[in-house]
């Protein structure tokens, strides 16, 4: 891992590393429980709790000698520009990820539902079914399996969501404060930021979670309430889980930055996690007009 | 940056010996190999799948297996080539030859790479796992519903469809990551003077890659993923009866699917012309044009997705749009092939192996781009979709595009990779028998399309015995060919002729300044390009 100086810059290439070998055998362990769980094999939870394991204990050994080597110093400018990129790149790759479940909700709603309500009525199994949003499909046999078109009341963008909004929002302008803090050295107004960002990011899941709740108690909105509650639930679900990975991001962070990592000029792992962040936001922001308003 | 810059971790070569170093290796070279090494061996496993396909289809009736069977033989034998034998090919001269072209100490995220590479075999596993596990009566076997998982037969079918989405998903993964580091590379890792006009045209190819690597791979994870939950959590994103539907599936998968063509081709495009300017011993002709046009491809790849169905009923104005949007992207393929013989006009030609494969497969690949223009007019596709037309068009493209462009690359840089020639003569056979069974597995099926033959089916009239017949024994030829090929290349590790640094007379790029092989760590100071 040493380097041999030169008068320039050198290129931190780590040194040979088992961590992503055995990452890999673990999420491969995780799919095959997975398989076999929802398949109703043998054994299954058993693998997803040992793949689980060994991926989670990967990710502490892998970040922590991320975190060592940077404070030992061995990320300079021309690594820092690697990471930035990197993650710009990565940011890139969940917003197609997102734009394919937004894809999906765009063309229920505005093709398969408006053109299975307009056959014929002559023609077609779903005589009564009328062009409306949400909606949860006009319900029929499909593959030998009866669907009754389920009866829910959808979510209302004005309650909860929109107090999730707010918070999302707050933590956005939290992290940026925070940011300010670390560029003017001033450590409190980090720890402080940091601290409020990851309160309100909990805040946040704990509301969707009531939200959750109520939809599957008491408004009949499931998974399997047809195209608006399939769309809904993975959206929202998929967003949740983004924002849960930044939460626990942040909280590396915070942590950090009580010990005293990063300084004004150094610190791509604060930033990586915010860029995150602020990437959770806009998603919530989609997901507020196209899935709950609109 | 400044000029004199090194690997880290020099001299003292503290990197494990014997199998650990494959495991945990973070050296560009060492993983750019067990890339390679993993295609070819998977090449292999998908070749060997397809001839038990073309073995059933020698005869009209059903004589070796089920049609059950049969179908899942297909499928995984397309996800295997696609995935596991093409796209590694690709990462695999990315790793080798991108820090060698561009002057960088090695890829820029040297820990991802390595697990970038380490995702393939898990993947593979699950891939094919599920036929292993049905002789155990574990389920009933692999993915069985082609490579496309249409809905609503992937929805019906059976353990093999979950194990074949995993796959996807960790494959997405280990894309995601190449292609992060393969963008990071070429923007961060650029050696001083080496401007973005100056890059290798494989660089160039290999940016427009990943970009529809990480426009398109995770639109098919989402795919995937709704029909997991559609087949296990109740959603119905692709079942009308809830308001979704099954078209749903083809357009996303579609979007995702077409511009795979492209990533699977792009890196060769990139390399290509390098190979074709060593052996003309001339400059590569339209540089800039050739940019242009990766990118131009690159773009309109992400627009013409539902050329792929045609035939599924879809309004007019929509036919018309992707009708004609495909149909533009000849356009730009056709600058490049123009570049490409505007290369070899009038230069000093020579045809060794590399060469060889080069200028087979400019012809080849060109009868595959034309016969994808009858396919891209809805009138003619009404009549060729899903029939074997369509099987010979994308084995023009991905087998003679994909496979011999590999090959090609495989014989140009095998010689700086080993540090050894490898012996002209086998390489001469195998182009030829390469060549010549190719064509003749795969233009009778041509006519087998237009004839009327449905692809996917494991039986047939009996008006098209003849070509099937031909077909099969061809593809034989060209099965056991490829045998010639791994011979060679595992005798060109082994040993033979020293290699000199250039290998080939008119070798041009940074990669021919180094020795053959090029030591662990590459450049020590970064070369100044001027
Ligand atoms: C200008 C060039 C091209 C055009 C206009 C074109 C057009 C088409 C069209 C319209 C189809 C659908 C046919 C049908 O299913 O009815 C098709 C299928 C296909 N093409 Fe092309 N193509 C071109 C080049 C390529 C290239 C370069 C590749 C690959 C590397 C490729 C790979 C494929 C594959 C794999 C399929 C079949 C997929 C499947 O159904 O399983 N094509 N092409
Ligand atoms: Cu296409």
């Amino acid at each position: 891992m040493s380097s041999q100086s030169h008068n320039g810059n050198h290129y931190y290439v780590p040194n040979p590393v088992a961590y992503p070998v055995i990452m890999s055998a673990g999420l491969l362990t995780l799919a095959t429980g997975f398989i076999f769980n929802i398949n109703n094999f043998a054994a299954g939870k058993q693998m997803m709790m040992v793949g689980a394991l060994v991926i989670i204990a990967m990710i502490f050994k892998w970040m922590g000698a991320v975190i060592s080597e940077c404070q030992n110093g061995l990320y300079k400018k021309w690594e820092d520009k690697s990471f930035r990129v990197g993650m710009i790149v990565f940011i890139c790759s969940e917003v197609a990820f997102f734009a394919a479940f937004f894809g999906a909700l765009f063309f229920m709603r505005v093709i398969s539902i408006p053109e299975l309500a307009s056959y014929d009525p002559q023609f077609t199994m779903y005589k009564d079914f009328t062009d409306a949003w949400p909606s949860a499909g006009p319900g029929g046999v499909v593959l030998g399996k009866e669907y009754v078109a389920a009866k829910f009341s959808p979510m209302a963008a004005w309650g909860l969501p929109a107090i999730n909004t707010f918070l999302l929002l707050t933590s956005g302008a939290t992290v940026t404060w925070a940011h300010w803090g670390l560029m003017k050295n001033n450590r409190k107004q980090l720890v402080i930021g940091l601290f409020l960002t990851v309160a309100l990011g909990i805040a946040f899941l704990l509301c969707q979670a009531a939200e959750y709740h109520e939809a599957y108690t008491e408004m009949g909105l499931t998974l399997g309430a047809g195209a608006y509650g399939a769309s809904f639930f993975m959206l929202t679900g998929f967003h949740g889980f983004h924002v849960m990975l930044g939460t626990l991001m942040l909280i590396v962070i915070l942590f950090r930055s009580m010990k005293g990592h990063f300084d004004a000029d150094h610190h791509f792992g604060f930033e990586g996690v915010a860029w995150y962040w602020h990437f959770v936001d806009v998603v919530w922001l989609g997901l507020f007009v196209f899935v709950y308003w609109l | 940056m400044s000029y004199t810059t090194t690997a880290n971790h020099d001299e003292h070569h503290d990197h494990p010996t014997g199998i650990m170093r494959w495991l945990t290796t973070t050296n560009h070279k060492d993983i750019g190999t067990m890339y390679l090494t993993f295609s070819l061996i998977m090449f292999l496993v998908g070749g060997a799948m397809i001839l038990a396909v073309r073995a059933e289809l020698f005869q009209p009736g059903l004589q070796l297996m089920q049609p059950e069977f049969y179908n899942q033989l297909i499928g995984v034998h397309a996800l295997v080539m696609i995935f596991a034998a093409l796209m590694p090919a690709a990462t695999g001269f990315a790793n080798w030859m991108l820090p060698l072209q561009i002057g960088a100490p090695d890829m820029a995220l040297p820990r991802l790479n390595n697990w970038g590479f380490w995702l393939l075999p898990p993947a593979a596993i699950l891939l094919t796992l599920p036929f292993t596990l049905a002789m155990f009566g574990i389920g009933d076997g692999a993915i069985a519903t082609g490579w496309t998982f249409y809905a609503p037969l992937s929805i019906q079918g059976g353990m093999g469809v979950d194990f074949a989405i995993f796959s996807v998903h960790l494959l997405g993964i280990s894309s995601v990551l190449g292609s992060i580091n393969v963008i990071v590379t070429i923007l961060n890792m650029r050696t001083p003077g080496m401007t973005l006009m100056k890059m290798p045209m494989f660089a160039w190819s290999w940016l427009v890659t990943a970009f529809l690597l990480i426009a398109t791979i995770p639109v098919l994870a989402g795919a995937v993923t709704m029909l997991l939950t559609d087949r296990h959590f109740g959603t119905h994103f692709f079942d009308a009866a809830g308001g979704g539907d099954p078209i749903l599936f083809q357009h996303l998968f579609w979007f995702f699917g077409h511009p795979e063509v492209y990533i699977v081709l792009l890196p060769i495009w990139g390399f290509m012309p390098q190979i074709l300017q060593t052996f003309s011993r001339k400059p590569m002709y339209g540089y800039k044009a050739q940019v242009i046009s990766l990118w131009a491809i690159g773009a309109l790849a992400l627009v013409v997705w539902a050329h792929h169905f045609f035939t599924v009923g879809m309004p007019v104005p929509a036919l018309l749009y992707f009708m004609y949007s495909t149909m533009a992207i000849s356009l730009p393929l056709a600058v490049l092939f123009f570049c490409w013989i505007a290369t070899i006009w009038k230069g000093s030609l020579s045809f060794e192996t590399p060469m060889l494969f080069a200028i087979g497969w400019i012809v080849l690949f060109g009868i595959g781009g034309l016969t994808g223009l009858v396919l891209a007019d809805v009138a003619a596709d009404a009549q060729y979709h899903h029939s074997y037309f369509v099987v010979a068009h994308f084995h023009y493209t991905l087998f003679a595009g994909g496979m011999m462009g590999v090959m090609a690359g495989v014989y140009y840089w095998l010689p700086k990779m080993t540090g050894h020639m490898f012996s002209e003569r086998l390489g001469k056979l195998h182009f030829w028998l390469t060549a010549i069974s190719f064509n003749l597995t795969f233009i009778p099926q041509f006519f087998l399309g237009l004839a009327g033959m449905p692809r996917r089916i494991p039986d047939y009239a009996l008006q098209f015995a003849e070509f099937n017949a031909i077909s099969t024994v061809a593809a034989f030829v060209l099965g056991l060919s490829q045998l010639i090929f791994v011979y060679n290349i595992v005798s060109c590790v082994r040993g033979g002729k020293k290699a000199t640094d250039r290998v080939w007379e008119g070798a041009e790029g940074l990669e021919w300044t180094l020795p053959s092989p090029p030591p662990y760590h590459s450049f020590t100071e970064q070369p100044i390009v001027k």
